[in-house]
């Protein structure tokens, strides 16, 4: 059988969605994460080895510290703290780092080096991966195991002043707080003093064990100002200032307690030499981290270079000095010099304690962890660690006590550093291997050859070209929906003046005068046409076209007129339905006053009356059993809303009685499976008996009704309007527009693939993962399955494009009697799909370093990649069809 | 053969006499824009493009209004006025009017339509209305009239019959792809004061409308050679 174009594109696109699959599997890399989940708080810590002996102590080290104060100044680079504008701005730090009772580290920040990421790798230790965000549905709240959680679940008292990131990702933790918001970037004064402002009150009440500040000030001037501006130097005194102040009142309240208290001074990221952060220049990675405390033996004098240490490594060390466990996902290593100062049995339970939990962390997640060098070396400590113990209790004082002891600490030490190394390069690395291969996978598809185009054709591909450019853009993705919307409109104004041209300059229908003016027309000014209309014809194929379908008179002939109107007001109407999006999107729409208690019987009106329309114009192609099944299951689908609590029946308006509605649901999966199944048979039939052309018409439509009830039951009550205007617009364009001006194929292809992607955003999805309707997953079951929910949920999500392209292979095979219409469709569907796909792709890892590279772009991705998927589907749907129309031929 | 070729330059030289006023014509609208925004502050205290918007936009529609109204009574570049009554003159100059004021109110729906707020701002877009309908109306009144015929064969592929209707073509379009271009700033989260609806595309339609003003007595100059018009 000869191989058709339209075959030939379904399979390019299924090795795209394979390069799409391997493309991501490189671009998130999975997360080292701990299995077990976070609520066994209760555990008891690792007991102490001994080899034989049993050790009398099993519990829990008690803390090292009694309060603990955290000032991060976002922003803060090394060299501000440990250069020359730290011994300029900041004497009293510089002082401390290099005489006082103080360890001075340089941390190093993993990108991208933006505040969020770095609060979640100072609190929780691990590296924070694009997979967590899809994961938690973009909750803001950090669900991980923390040093916060950690110690509200052990009693401690938290108070938090600073950057209201903090508050957003520990809601219930604080027992004080007051965020400040870093919307304002031209202002660095206001926002520090808020924070400062509560200070003095803090500090002499001292009812709290845990204080944590975040100043913004800093990195509002760097973002203005850059890191050479003389603001930064009054900032640093600010802060030394800041500094002095809290260390000062802690030593003065440390008389009264037992314990030390700690302070730590640290930067969540630093700055580039142009003032921003979020990529991995040094100047961004490099940041501060002092601890001070009396507990600290004061050093000799003698300047030394701060030792480098990874940042995740605080979470770890805050534990220990807590007394908490370390976080389960944590991948840093203690830092050893805090606890140096402690009895040799201490120290050595520490060790033990984070070893064991990396150890822990490294079974979980590396398959051949027995031969880490890491695992080995962590064995052989513990072993020689048990040897002491046993010693320690024979009450063996000698110097082979000490002597063993420092050796089982070195070894530790060297166990502590490549488990941390080999955890943190299982996600530090993008899989660019993976990244490498998907790309070139996905890009070797739009390179092929193509038959040959008219330049109509190229025309709707320079507007999606447009729309590709755009995707390079933040902004342009968080606001995709903006763009779909405008072209779908110049779409229909262009359609709308091909219309009056048609009609309004007939009578004049003289053959077209060939200037020589339109060779230079054509080249100099490609964009008029641009703006003109996609589809504005050249003279010759008007002549084409008109030529068929004979003037249409009277009443059609003003339809035909006023449908692009009655569209655009269509849209203009959906549009207002769901505002999404990011910078409009708290603007009132008609979807909330819908659906809120107030409006319930206008919602159930509108939803009524769209079920009827989408009876009334689903109906018509089916046949008469599948008419019955489709009247029956839309009042199926509005006896579920009323029984989910959604709408009200007119005769009972205040029922209450509220269920899951499962009965109705799925009495109406019964209907949706009946209908499918005839269309199915039908298209079975006409395939296997050769029969009439019109069985095969019958079967596609009963497939698209059979697929609209089932988008009906799934879209929320104040989106039916939205399907039934979906279909509204396809019966009007194919009766009004298409029919009358003989668009060709692939014009054709394009409008519906436009019109798809507006109404995915018309019923209110957008690039954000928080916009994807999960409850769609949950009608008609009782509990959460996860093959349908998830299927359901995809559905329901792209319901818009499938339904176009649905309709699209209707409207070919009943509409085009030549058999290639539909393989040229599927072709052109496939090209304009994927063609996205690919540039984004090629976007995606140039921009891998941008600000916005996980809160944007990486959502967008995932959407692209779904999409993808989807349209492979169709593809599959067009080749059968084209099977289908050659063996019936 | 000699009264051939008398009549084919004679032709050129009328083209370019012709081109010529077209191009003094142009220039006098582009001055008359940058009037409007300059000349007004020395009148207006802190009057700016951009705080003052709709006062500029005002200044800027009439004064273009008027140096078009004054171009169609010095250079009358339509010849086909016939001997006609004052009555019919001021018939056809109140359809003008009614022209004008329906395809400012066909452009606010449209704008609508593309997603403009429908109670809120109504102001700020009837005027963006209004001078979208300046740049791209009023110079088809004068120059074809209210004839919608005419105007739909302007526009449609090849229908041109002189330099004039051939500039009117390339600066409506090209005021059209302005105010279009216009708007794809505003979504960009750069904060500006111009991103404001309808600064970006009121300030668009405007640049095209310039660009359109200079540009097309160039390219009509530069493709005068291939140029034939039906009626010359």
């Amino acid at each position: 059988m000869r191989l058709g174009s339209g075959t030939f594109a379904a399979c390019c696109v299924a090795i795209e969605v394979l390069g799409v699959a391997i493309f991501l599997r490189g671009f998130f890399p999975a997360p080292v994460r701990s299995s077990s989940s976070t609520e066994h708080r209760a555990e008891l810590p690792a007991p102490e080895p001994s080899a034989g002996a049993t050790s009398n102590w099993t519990e829990r080290p008690s803390p090292l510290f009694s309060k603990v104060v955290i000032v991060l100044v976002d922003a803060l680079r090394d060299d501000f703290v440990f250069g020359s504008k730290g011994v300029r701005f900041m004497p009293y730090t510089t002082h401390l780092v290099e005489e006082g009772a103080s360890h001075s580290f340089v941390a190093e920040a993993k990108p991208p080096t933006v505040t969020m990421p770095r609060i979640k790798a100072l609190m929780t230790g691990s590296l924070p991966g694009f997979i967590d965000i899809v994961r938690n549905l973009n909750s803001p709240v950090l669900l991980e195991d923390n040093v916060i959680g950690q110690a509200k679940a052990a009693g401690k008292r938290m108070i938090f002043y600073g950057d209201e990131t903090w508050v957003k990702l520990f809601p219930k933790h604080f027992v004080e707080y007051d965020g400040t918001t870093s919307f304002f970037v031209s202002d660095y004064t206001e926002v520090d003093n808020n924070v400062t402002r509560h200070l003095d009150k803090v500090l002499k009440r001292g009812d709290w064990d845990v204080l944590i500040l975040h100043y913004l000030g800093l990195d509002h001037i760097g973002h203005v100002s850059g890191p050479s501006s003389p603001l930064i130097g009054h900032k640093l005194s600010e802060m030394d200032n800041v500094l002095m102040k809290i260390h000062t009142s802690l030593l003065a309240k440390e008389r009264d307690s037992v314990l030390p208290s700690l302070l730590v001074l640290c930067g969540d990221h630093g700055m580039s030499e142009t003032g921003g952060h979020g990529a991995s220049s040094a100047g961004e990675v490099n940041t501060p981290l002092i601890l001070i405390s009396s507990a600290f033996q004061r050093k000799p004098g003698g300047i030394r270079r701060p030792q480098r240490v990874q940042q995740t490594d605080l979470a770890a060390t805050l534990a220990i000095g807590l007394g908490l466990p370390i976080p389960k996902d944590s991948v840093g290593s203690l830092l050893f010099p805090v606890v140096e100062g402690k009895p040799m049995r201490e120290q050595l339970r520490f060790l033990h304690l984070n070893t064991v939990q990396l150890s822990k962390l490294l079974q979980e997640n590396v398959p051949s962890y027995e031969k880490d060098p890491g695992f080995e070396q962590f064995k052989m400590s513990e072993r020689l660690h048990g040897n002491w113990v046993r010693l320690y209790l024979e009450e063996n004082r000698s110097e082979v006590l000490v002597n063993l002891g420092t050796k089982v600490i070195r070894q530790y030490l060297d166990a502590l550093r490549t488990l941390s190394v080999s955890l943190s390069t299982q996600v530090a690395q993008y899989d660019v291997y993976s990244m490498v291969v998907g790309a070139v996978m996905v890009l070797e598809n739009p390179a092929r050859p193509h038959s040959k185009w008219s330049e109509l054709e190229l025309l709707i591909v320079f507007g999606t070209l447009g729309h590709v450019l755009s995707l390079g853009g933040s902004s342009f993705v968080e606001e995709e929906h903006q763009t779909w919307y405008f072209l779908v409109n110049t779409l229909c104004l262009a359609l709308s003046q091909e219309i009056c041209r048609n009609y309004f300059l007939e009578d004049d229908d003289e053959p077209p005068h060939r200037f020589p003016m339109e060779q230079g027309f054509d080249c100099a000014a490609p964009a008029l046409q641009d703006w003109r209309g996609y589809c504005v014809p050249r003279p010759d194929r008007v002549c084409k076209r008109r030529l068929p379908s004979a003037v249409p008179g009277g009443l059609e002939r003003w339809m035909v007129l006023a449908s692009p109107w009655l569209i655009l007001a269509c849209c203009r109407l959906l549009r207002s339905l769901n505002q999404t999006g990011v910078q409009w999107a708290h603007l009132p729409d008609l979807g909330h006053w819908l659906t809120s208690s107030d409006h319930k019987a206008e919602l159930s009106a509108l939803a009524a009356l769209s079920l009827l329309v989408v009876f009334v114009l689903a109906q018509r192609g089916c046949s008469p059993v599948s008419k019955g099944a489709l009247a029956l299951g839309l009042l199926g689908v509005y006896c579920y809303r009323v029984a989910v609590g959604n709408v009200l029946f007119p005769w009972r308006p205040d029922s209450k009685d509220i269920s899951k509605g499962i009965i109705e649901a799925r009495f109406v999966y019964v209907f949706v499976l009946g209908i499918l199944f005839t269309g199915t048979k039908d298209l079975l039939k006409s395939q296997v008996l050769a029969a009439d052309f019109k069985t095969k018409t019958v079967g596609l439509w009963e497939i698209f009704s059979g697929l609209v009830l089932l988008a009906a039951l799934l879209s929320r009550p104040h989106n039916l309007p939205v399907l039934a205007s979906s279909l509204l617009i396809q019966t009007v364009m194919t009766s009004f527009i298409w029919k009358p001006l003989q668009h060709s194929t692939a014009e054709i292809t394009v409008m519906h693939y436009w019109f798809g992607q507006a109404f995915f955003y018309f019923q209110g999805n957008s690039n954000n993962i928080a916009t994807v309707d999960i409850s769609a997953g949950f009608v008609g079951f009782d509990a959460y399955v996860e093959t349908p929910a998830m299927l359901l949920t995809a559905f329901a999500t792209y319901v818009g494009p499938l339904l176009w392209a649905c309709h699209l292979v209707h409207f070919l095979s009943s509409e085009r009697s030549s058999s290639t219409a539909l393989s040229h469709a599927c072709f052109c569907y496939a090209l304009i799909c994927s063609v996205p796909v690919a540039v984004y792709i090629v976007l995606v890892s140039s921009l891998r370093y941008h600000l916005f590279i996980w809160s944007v772009f990486s959502p967008k991705l995932l959407y692209e990649g779904m999409h993808l998927l989807v349209t492979a589907a169709v593809c599959a749907f067009f080749t059968a069809m084209d099977r289908t129309s050659i063996t019936t031929s | 053969m000699l009264t051939l070729l008398q009549r084919v330059t004679q032709g050129s030289t009328m083209k370019n006499t012709d081109i010529k006023r077209l191009f003094y014509a142009h220039l006098l609208c582009v001055f008359s824009i940058i009037l409007s925004t300059f000349v007004p502050s020395f009148f207006l205290e802190s009057f700016s493009i951009l705080e003052t918007h709709l006062t500029w936009l005002c200044i800027c529609s009439v004064s273009v209004i008027a140096v078009n109204l004054v171009l169609y009574f010095v250079v009358k570049p339509n010849v086909s006025s016939k001997r006609s009554s004052s009555s019919h003159k001021v018939a056809r100059f109140l359809k003008c009017c009614i022209y004008f004021l329906m395809s400012c109110f066909s452009f606010h729906v449209i704008f609508v339509l593309y997603g403009a707020p429908l109670i809120e701002l109504v102001l700020e877009t009837f005027l963006f209305a209004v001078i979208l309908s300046t740049f791209t109306t009023v110079p088809c009144l004068c120059l074809l009239g209210p004839n919608l015929k005419a105007w739909l064969r302007v526009f449609s592929r090849n229908g041109v019959s002189s330099i004039w209707e051939n500039s009117l073509q390339i600066t409506t379009i090209a005021s059209f792809i302005g105010a279009w271009l216009g708007a794809f700033p505003i979504p960009l989260d750069w904060g500006r004061p111009w991103q404001v609806w309808p600064i970006s595309c009121t300030l668009g339609a405007t640049f095209g409308y310039v660009a359109g003003l200079v540009l097309s007595p160039l390219w009509i100059y530069r493709n005068r050679k291939q140029l034939t018009y039906k009626n010359n």
